[in-house]
């Protein structure tokens, strides 16, 4: 199928002029308009659970309970898990740091989540790596690095498995406008063009990266022309619209699947935290989260589409609501009697098999010689 | 059965390896159908097919990441870089991506890198590199670089099968200039381990890669003109470094120098004086002496190059003098 590549109105989008779901012209959603009013409702259970697990998360981090910053996906919640959403099990996708919503439509749990806040040693890394740095491959996710842009190249290379094997798999990677600038992004799109790998690419637009505008970040009228210059398909949807997320990325899953390469996909959206919780926003314009907080939030918009054309009650949504709160307390009980991970630990899964030597030797003996002013047990490990 | 080059061991073990697992595949710079800037994939595309053996952009960033990608996934792939001088272009992936992953991730990277290394051969600065010492630092890679013919393959084949990322040095000065009888069957040599290439009594010279090949032409000469007995210490593997080796020749003969291609600030001898210095400092009847490059860039022209390399003369007035200490 053809992409509904129409050129959203960033104009107005910018311009702070309030407009409703609405106004918006209704275009052809051949994907989104198969899915079952069930999925749709399991749509708006994962991005009520981004919110307010990430609610949950600011609570804990101001009692100092998470260990690192915090980094919010408010106001980006659909573009995570209408993207997500689009994958079969079988396919793998690799999130960054806004796309917690993906991860739980990939079937990462809350708790697992609170555990890596909370840096414990039941965590999925057991306290080595911090937030949403953590993957599965059996549910399809990939722990990602804070290097902006290296997933790109990676996950071409299991996309470029997935091919040389002829497995009907599919990759999914998100990545900022900030980390499009990065020779990272550039290499890996381009390879991943060549070799024709079945891969879709999530550029999510969100006007910031830490403080810097996009204008500020490219010269390019828009992220989608970048598929122009690989060679690949692009393709551009309201970031803010689940549904609309939900079939440019089936669509471009399909394409891929079906052999047709790559695509580049922007979702307009928009940043309504600052890059973490520590940071105050003041490069931010007066007014301006204001305005998409009231007029372009996709939780808020996706209500009004169910009510309206799916018919769900109030009743319905203060459920799936109840049931969203009564897991996420569960899992801030579990994660808060966690344990801290045990020190050496930390020293061990470098390597598939350990070191011949462990590698804390030399810490024991100097701290018995300091304590014992001799030759201490350990040292000189290959006295013969 | 004929000898064969450092090139050809390197290139049989690619091809045994291939024939082996069908999870092995080669991926990197102009390796198809032209075989690669030195030939050592040559024949390989025509044999394995170019899904196998495949051209990629130039792009080190992205050779090495989707290697990993792909290692993820069960396969086994070999990236050749060009020049190793080049993996700088790849730093970032490979100390922050692939080094981590394991640790932080639980994700295997069974991948190798391996490129042409070294000096010697007049390359100038961005063709003769020894980048080595950029990488001893970073937990989660292993770094194998051979000096024979017979460790090239046998060690090869060991990176190919090893379960983690080694990046596989080839010194291009050998590539043509030594050469080996294939040991018979599967020739695998164990990563981590040392070689002794000459016994000695009185002095130790701890080496690798091309560096063996002086330090030997002045055991031998010491040998001859002072009756000074060398034992020459070939490393293999970096990292993870063999210390009972290095143990094992200081409390022989309690004299030792390092000798490298790399410059020397920073450098790999560095480490393994302070790894003496901790665990047989009662066995050194001198200090530990270092070898190596002078701190530059390494120019082109002979004579520069020349003097700005370690040579034989270097290694046996420094072995006199540790002999006399």
């Amino acid at each position: 199928m053809e992409f509904p590549a129409q050129p959203l109105d960033l104009d107005a989008m910018l311009a702070f002029t309030p407009r409703s779901e609405r106004d918006v012209p209704r275009v052809a959603r051949p994907y989104a308009d198969q899915l079952t009013r069930e999925q749709r409702l399991a749509l708006y259970r994962h991005m009520r659970m981004t919110r307010s697990l990430e609610e949950r998360l600011v609570a804990l981090y101001r009692q100092t309970k998470v260990v690192g910053g915090l980094f919010r996906s408010l106001g980006q919640e659909a573009d995570a898990v209408g993207s997500a959403f689009a994958l079969e099990r079988r396919d793998i996708m690799s999130p960054l740091i806004r796309n917690m919503g993906s991860m739980l439509v990939k079937g990462a749990t809350p708790l697992e989540i609170l555990r890596q806040y909370m840096a414990k040693g039941d965590s999925p890394t057991r306290g080595r790596e911090l937030n949403i740095h953590f993957g599965d491959l059996d549910r399809g996710f990939v722990g990602q690095i804070s290097h902006l842009g290296d997933m790109i190249p990676v996950m071409a290379g299991i996309a470029l498995s997935f091919k040389l094997r002829g497995e009907d798999r599919v990759v999914l990677v998100y990545i900022g406008d900030g980390a499009t600038s990065t020779g990272a992004f550039h290499e890996g799109i381009n390879f991943a063009a060549v070799q024709k790998v079945p891969m879709v690419v999530v550029v999510e637009n969100n006007g910031y990266a830490y403080s810097t505008p996009t204008g500020r970040q490219t010269a390019a009228n828009s992220f989608m022309d970048k598929a122009v210059g690989y060679g690949i398909t692009g393709a551009q949807a309201d970031g803010n619209d689940v549904l609309a997320v939900y079939d440019v990325t089936r669509a471009a899953v399909e394409r891929a699947r079906a052999g047709g390469g790559v695509t580049l996909i922007e979702l307009i959206t928009y940043r309504r935290k600052g890059h973490a919780e520590h940071d105050n926003q003041s490069y931010v314009p007066d007014g301006e989260t204001e305005w998409w907080a009231a007029n372009n939030d996709p939780v808020d918009r996706f209500i009004a589409w169910l009510r309206e054309r799916d018919g769900v009650t109030d009743d319905e949504l203060a459920a799936i609501d109840a049931a969203v709160s009564a897991e996420i307390d569960a899992a801030t009980d579990l994660a808060e009697a966690s344990p801290m991970p045990e020190p050496l630990d930390g020293l061990e899964g470098i390597y598939a098999e350990p070191p011949r030597l462990a590698p804390h030797w030399y810490r024991a003996g100097v701290r018995t010689a300091v304590e014992q002013h001799e030759r201490p047990a350990g040292w000189g490990t290959h006295d013969g | 059965m004929a000898e064969i080059t450092y090139l050809e061991a390197i290139r049989e073990a690619l091809t045994e390896e291939m024939e082996r697992d069908p999870n092995v595949f080669c991926l990197g710079e102009d390796i198809g159908a032209y075989g690669g800037a030195f030939k050592v994939t040559e024949g390989l595309q025509a044999r394995f097919g170019d899904t196998r053996v495949i051209d990629t952009p130039i792009a080190e960033a992205a050779i090495i990441g989707a290697a990993a990608g792909a290692a993820h996934m069960g396969m086994r792939p070999v990236a050749e870089l060009q020049f190793i001088d080049f993996i700088s272009c790849g730093y970032d992936m490979l100390t922050n991506y692939v080094a981590t992953a394991r640790y932080r991730a639980f994700l295997p990277c069974p991948m190798v890198v391996r490129g042409p290394s070294g000096g010697y051969v007049r390359g100038g600065p961005f063709h003769s590199q020894n980048p080595e010492a950029a990488f001893l630092h970073t937990p989660g890679l292993k770094i194998v670089y051979p000096a024979t013919a017979a460790d090239a393959k046998g060690l090869m084949k060991a990176a190919i099968r090893d379960d983690d990322c080694v990046l596989f040095f080839e010194h291009k000065y050998l590539y043509r200039r030594v050469k080996d009888v294939m040991p018979a069957g599967d020739h695998v040599v164990p990563i981590g381990k040392a070689r002794v290439a000459r016994e000695g009594t009185d002095v130790s010279i701890i080496t690798y890669a091309a560096t063996v090949w002086k330090a030997l032409e002045a055991a031998a000469q010491l040998e001859r003109e002072d009756g000074i007995s060398v034992e020459v210490i070939d490393l293999r593997t970096l990292l993870p470094m063999d210390d009972e080796a290095i143990a094992a020749t200081v409390r022989k003969t309690n004299r030792v120098m390092i000798v490298h291609e790399d410059t020397r600030t920073g450098g790999i001898a560095g480490e393994i004086t302070a790894r003496i210095n901790e665990t047989c400092f009662e066995w050194l009847d001198a200090p530990v002496l270092r070898v190596t490059a002078h701190d530059v860039p390494l120019p082109y022209s002979p004579p520069l190059e020349d003097y700005v390399l370690p040579q034989v003369s270097d290694i046996v007035a420094v072995a006199r003098h540790l002999a006399r200490y």
